[in-house]
Parts: C-alpha cells; sequence; structure tokens
C-alpha cells in the first residue's frame, strides 16, 4: 500500500511537469496549428537560467521570475524571427523550423552556460517528511501548488479575460476571430510568450530534483508532446489530463515492471490510444473538405 | 521544362563513375560513401513524405532494425551476411506492414507522432537490450561477404552504394511517373478525391510505408557492414529528424532534390566540425533560414526561379 501511494506520488508530481509541458504545446498548437517542438528547451532553459542566476549570487525568490521571464522573452524571440516570417508553410516545414529553433538553443545554452548538470536549491528545504507511508519532498508539494495554481489561473484566463477569450476565439476560427476585431497576430505572439513562460515555470520547478543541463528538454519536451496528444491536441483540460495520466502510469511502470523500459512507456501508450481513437482521448473528431 | 529520364541519370552516372578518380583521399571517398547511402535512403523517405503527404519522423528505426539484424545474426549467430540484410529487411517490411494501418489512417501532427513514438521505441530498445545489442557502446559487425568475395576496402563500398544509389534513383523516377506514383500524388493532393477517382488510398500508402521501410532497412545493414560497428545513435530521434531534414532541405517531391540534400547535410557537419557546440547553433539556423526563404526546399525552388526568369524573358 505505502508503495503504492509512493508511486502515485512520484508519478502525479512528474505528470505535473508533463501537464505544464502540455500546456505549452496546447497553446501554440491552438493559436497556430503549430506543433512546436523547441517546447522541451523553453523547459531547459527555465531551469538552466534560473541554475545560473542562482549561482551567480541572485536569492532564489528572485532568480525563478527572472528565469521566467527570459524564457518567455525568448518564447517571443521565436515567433518573430522564426515562426512569423514562414507564415504559410506547411505542417512538415514549420515542424522543421521549429527543430531548428530547438537546435539553436541547446546549442547556445551549451556554449554560454556550459555542459555540466547545474544544481538548483530546492525551494523550502530538502527534508522530506512522511504522508501514507511514503516519502516526499516538499519540492514535489511545491511542484502540484504552482501547476494547480497555474492551471486554475489559466482557467480564469480563459474564462474571464478578454485576452483570453481573444485567444480562445482565434483557436476556434481564425478568420472569424479577425472579423469580430480580434488582432490574431499580436495572439499568436503572447501564444509563444506565455507557452514559453509555461514551459520555463516547469522546468524551475522539476530543477531542484533532477538538475537542470543542456540537453534536458528533448525527453521532457517529447513526453509533453506525448501528453498532449494523449488529451486531444489543442484541448487544455486534455493537456493536463493526458499529463498527469502520463506521470502515473509512468511511475507504476517503472515501480512495478521494469525501470529501464520507463522511458519508452510513453511512446507505447500514445501508440496504443492512437491506434484506436486517432484523435486522443478528448480531441474533437475531424472532417477533412475537398 | 523537366528534363528527360535519361539525362539525369546519365549525368548521375558520370559524376559517380569520375567522381573516386579526382577525389584526393580516402577521407573524401568516405565523405561520399555516407552521403550516397543517405541518399538512397532519403529518396525512399521522400516517396513517402514529399510525394505521398505523409510525414514519418522514425524512420531511423528501420535503419537500425537493418543494421541491428546485419550485426547480431552475422556476429552472433554465423549467418551469412546476405541473409542477415535479408532477414532485416523481412523484420523492417514486416513491422511496417503491422503498424502501417493504423498509423497511416492519421493525419498531420497525430501521424508525426505516432511514427516519432515508433523510432523512438525501436532505439529505446536497441540501447536496453544489452545482452543482444551491447547497449549504448554498440556493437562491432564483421565485414560483408557475397560467395567467397568480401567487401571490405573503401573502394569496394564506394561501387556498391554508387550502384545501389543509381539502381534506387532510376526506380523512384519510374515509380512516380507510373499510375502507382501518379495514385501517391493524388493521395498528397487530396485523400478524398483520389478515393473518390477509384484509388484504394489505403492500400497505396501502405505500400509505399512498406517500400521506404524495407529500403531503409538494407541501407542500414549496409552501414551496419560499412562501419564495422554499429551503434543505437544509427536509430535515435536526431537521425530520423536528420532524414526528414535532408528530404525538406532538397525539396519536397523532387528525386534529384533527395539526393542533393542528402549530399549537403551529410557534408555540414564535416564542415562545422570545428565549431565545438557552434555547429548545432549554426545547423539549426540554416534549417530555419532554408525553410523561412525556401519553403519547398532547394530544387524545387530554384527551378520555379529559373522558369520565372524564362517567362519574363519570352
Amino acid at each position: 500500500m505505502s508503495e503504492f501511494v509512493q508511486f502515485m506520488f512520484s508519478g502525479v508530481t512528474s505528470g505535473a511537469i508533463y501537464a505544464l509541458a502540455a500546456l505549452g504545446f496546447a497553446l501554440i498548437y491552438n493559436a497556430s496549428n503549430v506543433i512546436n517542438f523547441a517546447q522541451g528547451e523553453f523547459i531547459m532553459l527555465g531551469g538552466m537560467a534560473a541554475a545560473f542566476f542562482n549561482a551567480h549570487g541572485v536569492p532564489l525568490m528572485l532568480a525563478v521570475p527572472l528565469a521566467i521571464a527570459v524564457t518567455a522573452i525568448a518564447g517571443l524571440l521565436v515567433e518573430k524571427l522564426a515562426i512569423e516570417p514562414a507564415k504559410n508553410a506547411d505542417v512538415t516545414t514549420l515542424i522543421i523550423i521549429t527543430i531548428g529553433v530547438s537546435l539553436v538553443m541547446r546549442g547556445l545554452v551549451q556554449i554560454f552556460l556550459g555542459k555540466n548538470t547545474r544544481p538548483l536549491p530546492s525551494f523550502s528545504g530538502d527534508a522530506p517528511f512522511s504522508a501514507l507511508g511514503a516519502t516526499i519532498l516538499p519540492q514535489s508539494l511545491w511542484i502540484l501548488a504552482t501547476t494547480l495554481a497555474t492551471v486554475a489561473a489559466l482557467a480564469w484566463y480563459f474564462g474571464r479575460t478578454r485576452a483570453g477569450k481573444a485567444m480562445l476565439a482565434t483557436s476556434y476560427n481564425r478568420l472569424a476571430a479577425q472579423l469580430v476585431g480580434v488582432n490574431t497576430r499580436a495572439v499568436l505572439l503572447a501564444s509563444f510568450g506565455l507557452a514559453a513562460a509555461l514551459g520555463a515555470l516547469g522546468g524551475v520547478l522539476v530543477a531542484p530534483i533532477t538538475g537542470a543541463s543542456y540537453d534536458s528538454g528533448i525527453m521532457l519536451g517529447m513526453k509533453g508532446f506525448v501528453a498532449a496528444t494523449l488529451g486531444g491536441l489543442g484541448s487544455g483540460m486534455g493537456a493536463v489530463a493526458g499529463g498527469l495520466l502520463l506521470g502515473i502510469v509512468e511511475a507504476m511502470t517503472a515501480g512495478y515492471l521494469s525501470s529501464s523500459y520507463k522511458d519508452a512507456l510513453p511512446f507505447v501508450l500514445i501508440l496504443l490510444v492512437l491506434f484506436f481513437l486517432p484523435n486522443g482521448l478528448f480531441g474533437a473528431k475531424t472532417t477533412e473538405r475537398v | 521544362m523537366a528534363l528527360p529520364r535519361s539525362f539525369g541519370l546519365g549525368a548521375l552516372l558520370v559524376v559517380l563513375a569520375v567522381l573516386p578518380a579526382i577525389l584526393p583521399n580516402d577521407f573524401y571517398l568516405d565523405v561520399a560513401i555516407r552521403m550516397a547511402i543517405n541518399a538512397v535512403v532519403v529518396i525512399g523517405l521522400n516517396l513517402l513524405i514529399g510525394y505521398t503527404g505523409q510525414i514519418s519522423l522514425g524512420h531511423a528505426g528501420f535503419l537500425g532494425i537493418g543494421a541491428y539484424a546485419s550485426a547480431i545474426l552475422t556476429a552472433n549467430y554465423g549467418w551469412p551476411s546476405a541473409a542477415a540484410m535479408l532477414a532485416g529487411a523481412i523484420g523492417s517490411g514486416g513491422l511496417a506492414l503491422l503498424v502501417a494501418r493504423p498509423i497511416l489512417r492519421l493525419k498531420g501532427h497525430y501521424l508525426a507522432m505516432a511514427t516519432l513514438g515508433l523510432g523512438i521505441i525501436i532505439s529505446i530498445v536497441l540501447v536496453n537490450e544489452v545482452a543482444l545489442t551491447g547497449g549504448p557502446d554498440g556493437m562491432s559487425v564483421p565485414n560483408f561477404s557475397l560467395f567467397g568475395f568480401e567487401i571490405a576496402s573503401e573502394q569496394a563500398w564506394y561501387w556498391v552504394v554508387a550502384v545501389l544509389l543509381l539502381g534506387t534513383t532510376w526506380l523512384a523516377l519510374n515509380l512516380i511517373d507510373s499510375p502507382a506514383g501518379r495514385a501517391l500524388q493524388a493521395i498528397h493532393g487530396s485523400e478524398i478525391a483520389a478515393r473518390v477517382a477509384g484509388i484504394d488510398t489505403t492500400a497505396a500508402k501502405v505500400r509505399i510505408f512498406v517500400l521506404s521501410a524495407v529500403l531503409t532497412s538494407i541501407m542500414g545493414s549496409v552501414t551496419a557492414h560499412y562501419l564495422a560497428f554499429v551503434t543505437p545513435t544509427l536509430s535515435d530521434f536526431f537521425h530520423s529528424i536528420a532524414l526528414v531534414t535532408m528530404v525538406v532541405i532538397g525539396g519536397m517531391a523532387s528525386i534529384y532534390g533527395s539526393l542533393l540534400g542528402a549530399v549537403l547535410l551529410t557534408a555540414l557537419p564535416q564542415v562545422l566540425a570545428g565549431l565545438e557546440g557552434g555547429e548545432t547553433v549554426v545547423f539549426g539556423l540554416i534549417l530555419i533560414v532554408t525553410m523561412i526563404f525556401l519553403p519547398r526546399g532547394l530544387v524545387p525552388s530554384l527551378a520555379l526561379r529559373r522558369l520565372a526568369l524564362r517567362r519574363r524573358r519570352a
């Protein structure tokens, strides 16, 4: 029993990080139909920047928001310099562009911040405590609480604010949104900034547990993509559910079956889901027009 | 405006025949061999991505299956190299056939996700089955031998891959102008319209997926024997992406574009090798800039530009 609780908890913790990554995918996908393969690099940049600032004497409580701000600016730059100029390109071309962006980001971080894994202190100490027979790190609670608050804030943003509703309108029908006066170009730009900030948030939250390294973004990004697809691309709640589901199934597999195949599991899961539900768990059925 | 088929093939034949005589040393010959191996894979992948419009982000997985089938069966079980290569091709083709129907039903990003997942799973299996594959450290592969002849020298390998490349180019050029090839291009245009026109689109997509998987697997076997050593990086996500990039940079739905893409992107890391981390940045920048300014890829974009110039003059 206590074993199960332990696995469950670690699953929900990593699931929360995947959920944040998946939300980033969903945001950009909704605003532009682009799958941003550089999303994982935003996670990496958030963690690396926070660790870098902290190592250079910036207090943690300042280093974290600073890192998120830096990453958000990077996100805006990516949209301005790489995505906007390529406007009407097709899916494959845009995929290659975002892969190019991820290579550039990874290379730059490797050059300027080095190849070593950088540590980041936990937000409130490292002393674990027990609950329900499981040992829990305080940082896990930070991850869960912050993710929960972020999801609530996003729900408020998309449901109650003009800017959020404009973003939502753009995702439903870009042309119709333009007709009622939504600046869809600004929406696209904002979606990249917001997705980068969400990724960076995940990065700074997880860095105290795993450390930050220039090549940590690839797997995280890939799993975020799996989580977003699992929930149905573009669905916000689907992304969160997909992330949590992925984290839990992964932790259970690692705990009870085999830890060496832990990283393969998300992809087996997504293949099975797509075989039977070609639009993900919560995705809308689409029809092709001729 | 298109040149006759025999002209392009003849030009390729001449280039391939003259190349070893003008290359200064074995280092360049080695690069040329790698280019040719990539080119064969990329032509097969272009049939799937460029002509049929079905993206695959996992083709390096098939490369890995071919390479490791050859490595394991010849090194550990003493199979003849040709039989091992055939086993790899059958394995890749079988796997492709098995997953093709459910995977190719998917569209756009879902298809990208599924093929990416397939490739990563294969790569992770190769890394984890240490007893069979040697894990991340890889394993060595004996020379390729057929009827008592061993292919070992760079020169010998050059002629083997040159013939393979010429054959693949000829096959691909014929395929795209055949009824089957027209059907594939119709699927790219609009799958529903193609179906209305009486094309069994599912069967056509499955066939081309299997064909490209088998071709990739065979080149995986060739790579394993040529390098005499295999590691799982051959099958990883980056290699899949590199292959797709060669297709896209050279030009979607352009066989000669695939040749150019393979040549350029195989040469690029050699050129950038001294930059220490900078090569990733430059490589990424080249991808971004090419895709923004030449979204159709080099060969089709330049062909269009030439056409426009000629129209203006006329």
